[in-house]
């Protein structure tokens, strides 16, 4: 298990399931009973505690680092993955992963933000967090995807666009403001899955899709709840607080027609079974690529058009 | 020189001493025209280089400083009465006002109480008319509204003012003016920034003309969405133009930032925007890239 709190006491139990394994190893005796009646329990606490997550438990599943990114799914889930370079501009951003693959034989494009599973990654990859080359890199990609009308697969995972000296020199609002008007009239299909934090316009950026998933336990915000606790309570350890006021979770996105679809994690997160969880992406995507890809562009695009177009509360 | 206004001054130093930017209120004068009324026989002294400035001058100047050309904020009635010609203006949506989508404690009586403070009904409006003659769609943005910041009612009415422009075929001016995403609706401000994009990009598909002006500040999800897509962008002098904030920048590279970073002059040495306008230009420089686009 990973290190959540609201874990803790399951920790406890799971530690005296160990340790009676291993005493019933070493000293040969039949503790298969007691073992047995311990993991039932813990599978009934677990059941209970991920059915009454609150927004700031789902934070910190979202965030954690043994989390699955894009490529431990991207290898999974899709055939022969050739990962391509660069924006041709400036450089190549290491937070955004991106090339073409098979589908079950269908070729198609697939764009993500890549966090790392320990420091030394993270370090590597920014963290997920993209600079304007990044979001060059993507929509260079999604355009040859055009060209070659191949559906386009983004994996959304990042806290948000890199706040840096160097991302605003090369632009960084006028990077993601390009993706969002080119990804609206993209003329090939487009679905785009949160599978951990979709953090603000940098994540924005890489969804405006015809679908837009979110893993069960995923996140997706106007900004971080501590940036959020730190400008509307002035206090950046309200965190918690301002987790559950703004409403970033898949429960709350889906029911204000925001997202499509929420995909299922396997029971205490998606990091405790990659395979399962890389599964249901599969059957996910299986289904909605087939859909996708038969229909005229001209009605994709339109209703792609009215997807964002009707998202928004006002009084007249 | 001015020590027989000795007593005046001191009231308005005070006064106008901390914030560059002066609340100029419209009242309606006798023909129901909304005109700034800067009290007669006002002094304010002009932060940025201390010059002192007779309020007859402040008006005729657009609200800049002769001295520095220091521009000072002003609000979106301002900015429409000195950009489109007199008499032409229609509004769109006027009545248009926020819900509290993610039930957000507080936000539906900030709104009211901005309301009655500003009246505005919210932070942009929008419509048509002619400036030198020239017909076209027009947004203005204003930074008294909640900083301006962009929540479903901004998305809304500037993407049918797009829609508009697309539909007839017209250009469409948009003046930015922006702390960024309003906060309170959450996600659904968030959305605004693809809405808005996506009826850009429909609205470009036809061959019509989209100029952006910048205006201080500019920041955040507005400058990540529409703002930066202008067939021309224009920016008024030391508009303040960015995307993350300057904190937060500072604090994620432990470093001191550059001078002018973020500001109007620039943006433009790194390619970013097209042309700086003196404010007192801009209706004419406007009128001059319409015409060429007819």
């Amino acid at each position: 298990m990973g290190t959540l709190p609201f874990e803790k006491h399951m920790y406890e139990l799971k530690s005296k399931i160990d340790e009676l394994k291993s005493l019933a190893t070493e000293q040969n005796m039949d503790l298969g009973k007691e073992i047995r009646q311990m993991e039932v329990k813990l599978y009934n606490m677990q059941k209970e505690a991920y059915k009454n997550l609150t927004a700031w438990d789902k934070v910190s599943i979202a965030r954690l680092v043994e989390r699955p990114t894009a490529l431990d799914y991207i290898n999974k889930i899709f055939d022969n993955f050739m990962e391509l370079h660069g924006d041709r501009y400036y450089g190549d951003d290491s937070a955004i992963v991106g090339g073409i693959a098979e589908f079950n034989g269908i070729p198609v494009t697939v764009i993500a933000q890549q966090k790392g599973n320990n420091t030394k990654e993270n370090i590597k990859r920014n963290f997920g967090m993209p600079n304007p080359e990044g979001y060059r890199k993507a929509l260079r990609l999604m355009k040859q995807a055009e060209k070659f009308q191949r559906p386009v697969i983004c994996l959304v995972d990042t806290p948000g666009a890199y706040c840096g000296l160097g991302a605003e020199e090369r632009g960084q609002g006028e990077a993601i403001a390009r993706n969002l008007m080119e990804m609206s009239n993209l003329k090939t299909p487009i679905i785009s899955i949160v599978i951990g934090e979709g953090g603000s316009g940098g994540a924005l950026a890489l969804a405006v899709a015809d679908e837009v998933w979110m893993l069960e336990h995923a996140i997706y915000s106007i900004l971080s709840p501590e940036g959020f606790a730190s400008i509307l309570f002035k206090d950046a350890s309200l965190a918690s607080e301002a987790a559950n006021a703004m409403k970033i979770t898949a429960q709350d996105l889906i029911n204000f027609g925001i997202i499509d679809r929420i995909i299922k994690e396997p029971l205490g997160g998606a990091h405790t079974n990659v395979d399962e969880m890389a599964l249901g992406i599969k059957r996910n995507l299986e289904e909605s690529i087939n859909r996708l890809i038969r229909e005229p562009i001209e009605s994709l695009l339109t209703k792609r058009y009215y997807k964002f177009r009707k998202i928004g509360k006002v009084v007249e | 020189m001015f020590l027989e206004r000795g007593s005046y001054m001191f009231e308005f130093k005070r006064i106008f001493k901390k914030s560059r930017y002066i609340e100029v209120k419209n009242l309606e004068n006798d023909n129901g025209e909304k005109k700034p009324n800067i009290p007669t026989g006002m002094w304010v002294k002009c932060e940025t280089c201390g010059k002192i400035l007779y309020s007859k001058d402040l008006e005729n100047s657009i609200m800049t400083c002769e001295n520095c050309r220091t521009h000072f904020r002003i609000g979106c009635r301002e900015r429409i009465n000195y950009t489109i010609d007199s008499g032409t203006f229609i509004e769109y949506d006027k009545d248009m006002i926020s819900d509290n989508p993610i039930d957000f404690e507080g936000y539906s009586e900030k709104l009211q109480s901005l309301r009655d403070k500003t009246t505005l009904n919210e932070a942009v409006i929008t419509g048509e008319g002619k400036i030198n003659g020239q017909h076209t769609v027009i947004a203005v943005m204003d930074s008294n509204f909640m900083m301006g910041s962009m929540g479903s009612v901004v998305g809304e009415k500037i993407t049918r003012a797009i829609e508009s422009a697309t539909e007839a075929k017209m250009p469409i001016i948009i003046f930015t003016a922006s702390g960024g995403a309003r906060m309170q609706e959450g996600i659904y401000s968030l959305m605004q920034m693809a809405k808005t994009s996506a009826a850009i990009a429909r609205h470009n598909e036809k061959g019509c003309l989209y100029v952006t002006v910048l205006t201080d500040p500019t920041t955040g999800g507005v400058t990540a969405s529409f703002a930066t897509l202008g067939d021309i962008i224009l920016a008024e002098p030391n508009a303040l133009i960015g995307f993350a904030g300057r904190r937060v920048i500072e604090q994620t590279i432990k470093q001191q930032l550059p001078d002018g970073f973020q500001r109007a002059e620039f943006l433009l040495q790194k390619g970013f925007i097209d042309k700086i306008v003196d404010r007192k230009a801009m209706k004419d420089t406007l009128a001059e890239i319409l015409k060429i686009h007819l």
